[in-house]
């Protein structure tokens, strides 16, 4: 088989569509009669709803329904647990559902509590400002330490301190290696990943056909599958009578895939109710308060370490802020947890967290999924362990890698995908020797630093690690078919936010099947199109459905290859597939056509052999048995100006292994954008609230992301450790860029500012320019 | 009699080089128009107040942002939107077939926006620097490539642009 387009930066399928204007986005959907839905939600974190007067707004023009909770009956449910609690031995995990519409109680600002249809969004929205609510509020539980403690309100009356989960995970024994250390140390950090903000927000169409009893349902969801059968079960209806379409989704990072939310529910709910087909599409200042974030964690950590600087143990103990309803289960916190390990090895670990609930948007994960927050403070915590045994950073991670022949890797602690946190393969030290030269950095150290440091210049340095959890299971599923006209299809059940799988997944096909790149038609998120998966999360698009792929497109290439065995009446080894034809070994001029021969494999007369099927076609599902982990190193040189602390960025080197690359263009669009919106988290993204759980900057005017002055060129290199668990040998990208930047950031700007010498140490993010100048004076 | 937002005006303009006569409410935003009245859903709308540039078009021949025009505004003037951008069925503009050739696109919700903002500008500033690019960009949001595909993509049209124009 030929590999004329894997590994290649083959350009992609999907673009000229996008670039026309021409590919179909939610809100594109256009059906006659279609009606519009608007939401009257929460403007209190924490209220009882005393009363609700929708009379004025049901006499306007225009206005078709106005729903309260009351008006659900039996529909009115909490939504379902997606992820239940990993299986951690004494794990307390309370589970508190959202639900469509707030009944009684409201938990966050945003929560919706009516739903309005009416002809058209203007009108909806002018409705629900008829409606008037007599609130009694509550106290609020916003801060995440002040909700954790003995005196705060609760978010749910039944649930005493907020507690939403708590684990604990341990390996070796901390408690008893802890004091042979030749020193421990001991920080607390604050880590907020702020929220993923997709620049298409999310929106939902439903149509019932009353006739075929079917509903169609268009959603910017990142897992169709699971809202097909979701749905199916709360309408009561069987999953072949529910289609959803996930068409092009405009950025999902998360946030599109929280099962379900209310809207999700309710919108298909109505569109049968009143049948007519109902649109609903968020704008951007619900989509602050109403789609999920990811938000902060406090850690108090310490790292035992010996002379040497290699590590004993790490303890940790932390608060993880889960927000008003827990239906996502612990993803979030696991993942810090499970990833805080890093690439190093860590004989003794002992982590505590309790999971809070707090009267603010839920949390559910977001590009990187916890995993940042683990980082930061192992990290940070060598950082410091290096500056007190007089070694670099990058030095005091080398002496901790795990060495290449110590794979596969078992931590002994359960991650997220409930199997033993496990890395299947790494090396490395050569992804650090790569970003270190890249950067340049003993040169930088011992001759540039001190030159520019000379005439004034607040420069800075730093280099950080990270080892992420991707493709992880349970499967993935395709169908891959020769069509009469010799394209080749390909149907998935996962979605597509953006990552090139229309061109991935093509260069695997076209590679197998002998045809252009450009004759293989892929379709993602239609569940009439494929049956069955999970979705789209966990950077595992290309690990789990992409071999399945490979699969099935495996197989098709050995149908081919029987079927014009059959035609030429020759051995299959005499056969090559090249350009969508078939022939004997250098004969090329004596061949037939894909087309033509999936036209022989369904026959109009004769019949079809028992045992064989019609047609050039095959369906496969790929499980992997746990998550493949992928790695990688960031360096940066950045100049401070001490006076404003604006921070530029001089040069950013990314060294990563992903396992074997199917594109490298695509990969490298992954790993930027993921940089990029490390940048933000690391640099100024904040959501910032106040007591009262209001979110004070809810506009894209205020929550500020990254632009084209503030991203810098990355220079990139690639080292390739095949993962052992699934044919292809790949490993996911999706989050990797996204990890590493909080600790890089503090690393590179305490060097710059010399702020050891001052004893002032960043320990939080983000670090805007405002808050380092606040640390920098010794402000809390 | 006053007037209110409801209130329905009748408006003509043209789009996309073709005369559009309407009635819409005066409140009417020209995103939702151009949207949802013409059916040209290349432009999209992203925050609604005039931050993120998704919904940028031209308004006679300017980079504006359409979520922040009414319809009404638009009378008597010239739309354009990305829809206007290829020279012909199956064909790529020099500017978007750069933004492929740098895979200068992900998720793709963002591209027309910037595809407006930036076939402006490099008529008006055919031999732009990097840095130069960046500014012109700053105006745009996007959240998926970190831009760098972005900008390499507008110096690439930049160069085929003059190189086209010597040809």
């Amino acid at each position: 088989m030929s590999t004329r387009y894997f590994g290649k930066p083959v350009k992609r399928n999907e673009d000229a569509r996008l670039l026309t204007g021409k590919a179909l986005f939610v809100d594109d959907v256009e059906l006659s009669g279609m009606l519009h839905a608007a939401f009257l939600r929460s403007p209190y974190a924490h209220a009882r709803i005393l009363s609700i007067d929708s009379a004025a707004a049901k006499e306007r023009e225009g206005v078709i329904a106005i729903y309260t909770a009351e008006d659900l009956g039996a529909y009115w449910q909490p939504g379902p647990l997606l992820v239940p609690p990993p299986p951690v031995p004494g794990i307390v995990f309370n589970q508190r559902c959202q639900v469509p519409l707030a009944k009684g109680v409201v938990r966050h600002v945003g929560e919706p509590v009516v739903l309005v249809i009416a002809e058209s969004r203007y009108i909806a929205e002018d409705a629900v400002n008829d409606i008037v609510i007599d609130w009694d509020p509550l106290p609020v539980a916003a801060d995440l330490e002040f909700s954790a403690g003995a005196n705060a309100p609760r978010v749910h009356e039944d649930v005493p301190g907020n507690v939403a989960a708590h684990a604990h995970q341990s390996k070796g024994d901390y408690a008893k290696a802890a004091p042979g250390a030749h020193k421990i140390i001991k920080r607390r950090f604050t880590y907020d990943h702020g929220c993923s903000q997709p620049m298409e927000t999310r929106g939902v169409v439903a149509q019932w056909d009353a006739k075929a009893d079917k509903l169609t349902i268009w959603d910017t969801t990142q897992a169709p599958v699971v809202i097909r059968n979701g749905m199916a079960a709360m309408l009561g209806l069987s999953e072949r009578q529910v289609r959803v379409i996930a068409p092009f989704i405009g950025g999902g990072f998360g946030p599109k895939i929280m099962m379900f939310y209310p809207e999700e529910v309710l919108i298909p709910w109505a569109a049968i109710q009143l049948d007519a087909p109902v649109k609903w599409i968020e704008d951007r200042a619900e989509h602050f308060v109403a789609t999920t974030h990811e938000r902060g964690q406090i850690h108090d950590a310490e790292l035992a370490v010996d002379k040497d600087g290699r590590i004993i143990g790490v303890k940790d103990v932390f608060l993880h802020d889960t927000g008003a309803y827990d239906p996502y289960g612990l993803t979030v916190p696991i993942n810090s947890q499970c990833t805080l390990l890093g690439p190093y090895l860590v004989p003794h670990y002992d982590s505590t967290f309790t999971a809070v609930f707090t009267n603010k948007t839920l949390v559910t994960p977001y590009r990187g999924a916890g995993r940042q927050h683990g980082v930061f403070v192992m990290e940070r915590l060598l950082d410091i362990a290096a500056r007190e045994l007089g070694l670099t950073p990058a030095e005091i991670r080398r002496r901790n890698f795990i060495p290449p022949e110590d794979f596969p890797h078992n931590h002994k602690i359960i991650y997220q995908d409930f199997t033993e946190l496990t890395y299947d393969s790494g090396n490395y030290g050569p992804i650090l020797d790569n970003v270190l030269a890249t950067i340049g950095y003993e040169h930088f150290l011992k001759e540039e630093q001190p030159r520019l440091r000379a005439e004034g210049k607040c420069v800075g340095i730093a280099v950080v690690c990270y080892v992420e959890g991707t493709g992880i299971g349970p499967y993935e599923g395709a169908k891959v078919q020769v069509q009469a006209s010799g394209k080749v299809s390909v149907v998935t059940g996962i979605g597509t936010q953006g990552q090139g799988h229309f061109t991935s997944f093509a260069q695997i096909v076209a590679d197998a099947c002998g045809v252009d790149v450009t004759n293989v038609e892929i379709v993602t998120g239609d569940t009439d199109q494929f049956y069955w998966g999970a979705g789209t999360f966990a950077s595992r698009g290309a690990v789990v459905a992409g071999n399945a792929i490979g699969q099935a497109a495996g197989i098709v290439r050995k149908k081919i290859l029987a079927t014009a065995a059959e035609h030429f009446e020759c051995a299959e080894t005499d056969l090559e597939i090249e350009d969508g034809r078939v022939f004997l070994n250098g004969v090329p001029d004596h061949s037939i056509t894909l087309g033509e021969l999936a036209n022989k494999a369904n026959p109009m007369r004769g019949a079809v052999a028992p045992g064989t099927e019609p047609g050039l076609e095959a369906t496969s599902y790929f499980g992997p048995p746990m998550g493949a982990t992928a790695s990688g190193a960031h360096a940066m040189i950045i100049e401070v100006d001490p006076e404003t602390m604006m921070l530029e960025i001089k040069r950013y080197a990314v060294a990563h292994d992903c396992g074997v690359v199917i594109n490298p263009l695509i990969v490298a669009g992954q790993v930027q954008g993921g940089v990029a919106q490390g940048i933000g988290n690391a640099f100024y993204e904040n959501l910032v609230y106040n007591e009262e759980g209001q979110l004070l900057n809810a506009s894209l005017a205020d929550y500020l992301l990254p632009t084209s002055m503030d991203v810098p060129r990355m220079e990139m290199t690639h080292t390739e450790t095949p993962s052992p668990l699934n044919p292809m040998g790949i490993k996911g990208v999706g989050e990797a860029g996204a990890i590493p930047v909080g600790p890089l950031f503090a690393q590179a700007i305490e060097d710059a500012l010399q702020l050891p010498l001052r004893n002032v140490e960043l320990l939080e993010i983000p670090l805007s320019p405002s808050r380092v100048w606040e640390l920098s004076q010794g402000g809390a | 009699m006053s007037s209110t937002p409801e209130s329905e005006v009748k408006i003509t303009l043209m789009v996309n080089g073709r005369r559009h006569a309407r009635t819409v409410e005066a409140r009417m935003l020209l995103s939702d128009f151009l949207r949802h009245e013409l059916g040209l859903t290349g432009t999209h709308v992203g925050c609604e107040h005039g931050v993120c540039g998704a919904c940028t078009v031209q308004f006679d021949g300017q980079p504006a942002r359409s979520c922040l025009t009414f319809a009404v505004q638009a009378q008597g003037h010239a739309i354009t939107t990305v829809e206007s951008l290829s020279p012909a069925p199956g064909q790529l503009s020099v500017l978007q077939e750069a933004f492929r050739e740098c895979h200068a696109l992900q998720c793709g919700y963002c591209t027309p926006g910037i595809l407006m903002t930036m076939q402006a500008y490099l008529a008006a500033h055919p031999d732009p620097s990097e840095a130069e690019v960046r500014e012109a960009l700053s105006g745009n949001l996007c959240r998926c490539t970190g831009y760098q595909h972005i900008v390499d993509a507008v110096l690439l049209a930049a160069k085929n642009l003059r190189e086209g124009a010597k040809a």
